[in-house]
């Protein structure tokens, strides 16, 4: 077996090669490639972190504008329904006092109507009197002859009562 | 070539030779150096030209700088912790090293250095150096401590402190003769079945059918070879971690 010839000259100087060659290869590896490949991956994972906390920004940001737009939704909303309410309840409120105008001055002319029929009665009532008697009287003169003025108006008066409208 | 003289010369694969003319004799750099020289101009160029775009989106040969970069870093973090930072360029190094000795070694006419005994126990004595030094240089003399695990009964301590000994003056030794003997299986098995190819396409008429046996033995085997390449690898450097690990936590 060649490898365990250590005889061989070429042996140690293959050792001595071995370790010249490792060590430069370490020493380039160690001191220019390896720095560079971590430089780039770095570079990477900063760039995507910043990436990723960029997009978290904007969905932070996105999240509090649409936040912003439901409340003043909402504000407006309940704005609109406070309106309507309001305009609503002067709406009744109006139509409640206009009503009750109406209804104050339709009672007031039902009583003046009715004061104005109550009078007119009264009047015509009193003239009752006077036209039964005076009429009775006429009656009696052309009948009799003669005027029994006191016993007429008393029969008159008799006869009102027992109609009720004395 | 040994099929030609009938005989199965799977060894010779192996024999080191100068190159590079008279300096290279000179100063004993062999086709082992060579290759090995090849390797870290392979793996110093990946990382280099694959991390020269400095792209964000890395295109395909950046991919595979960070892939690797990336798969040995997890690697050494996962089995060291956070200290085990310092010691990524080194594990990093050493992974790429075999990796590329052991896939390097696949290509025809190639040599294959981590199927030398030397270069292996050299690796693993860089290795079995460096998680000393650690040890004693964080721990001090509370390092002595690790042969002898707290809690044991005292009256055990001539058992346990030269069987701990024992155990960690092996880890070179198991690293080395691990990584050595798949390679050499591994190659010689193509070798053997190679040669049985040749020899069996010579036999007349219905050579050529049988030596389809041989063959697609060997197809698989390059298969398995390249799995076998990056496992070991892998081994290498997870066993690296596990001993700096130990070195830098003490158990």
């Amino acid at each position: 077996m060649p490898q365990l010839d250590f005889g061989n000259p070429l042996m140690i100087a293959q050792i001595v090669w071995l370790l010249i060659i490792f060590g430069v290869l370490y020493f380039v590896l160690s001191t220019y490639a390896l720095p560079r490949v971590e430089e780039v991956l770095e570079d990477r994972r900063r760039r995507i972190e910043g990436d990723l906390e960029a997009a978290q920004a904007a969905k932070a940001e996105a999240d509090a504008a649409i936040a912003a737009h439901r409340d003043a939704t909402a504000k407006a909303r309940a704005e609109a329904q406070a309106a309507i309410a309001a305009a609503m309840q002067s709406a009744t409120q109006e139509a409640a006092q206009r009503s009750e105008a109406l209804a104050a001055r339709l009672a007031e002319q039902v009583a003046a109507a009715e004061a104005r029929i109550a009078a007119a009665r009264d009047s015509a009532m009193g003239a009752l009197r006077q036209v039964s008697t005076e009429t009775a009287e006429a009656l009696l003169q052309r009948l009799t002859g003669q005027s029994e003025s006191a016993a007429v108006a008393a029969a008159v008066d008799r006869a009102l009562t027992a109609r009720g409208q004395g | 070539m040994a099929a030609e003289t009938g005989t199965i010369d799977a060894l010779s694969q192996f024999q080191l030779t100068p190159v590079l003319g008279p300096v290279g004799a000179a100063v004993g750099f062999s086709q082992s150096n060579a290759h090995m020289l090849l390797a870290a101009g392979l793996i110093t160029a990946l990382i280099m030209f694959g991390m020269s775009a400095r792209a964000v989106v890395p295109g395909r040969l950046q991919s595979l700088a960070e892939a690797s970069y990336e798969f040995v870093h997890d690697l050494v973090v996962g089995q060291v912790g956070d200290e085990g930072k310092r010691f990524f360029p080194f594990v990093f190094t050493l992974f790429m090293f075999v990796l590329f000795g052991n896939m390097l070694g696949l290509f025809p006419y190639a040599f294959t250095y981590t199927s030398h005994i030397a270069v292996t126990f050299g690796l693993a004595a860089i290795v079995f150096v460096l998680i000393t030094v650690v040890a004693l240089s964080l721990h001090g003399r509370k390092f002595f401590g690790y042969f002898f695990p707290e809690g044991a009964p005292l009256w055990l301590a001539p058992i346990i402190i030269p069987v701990e000994i024992v155990s960690y003056l092996s880890r070179p030794v198991s690293l080395s003769i691990r990584l050595f003997a798949n390679m050499v299986a591994g190659h010689v098995m193509l070798k053997v079945f190679a040669t049985f190819v040749v020899l069996l396409g010579g036999l007349g008429a219905i050579g050529p059918l049988v030596a389809v046996l041989p063959l697609s033995v060997n197809i698989a085997l390059v298969g398995f070879e390249v799995l076998v390449a990056f496992l070991q690898a892998y081994v290498f450097a997870i066993l690296t971690s596990i001993y700096l690990h130990d070195a830098v936590h003490l158990h």
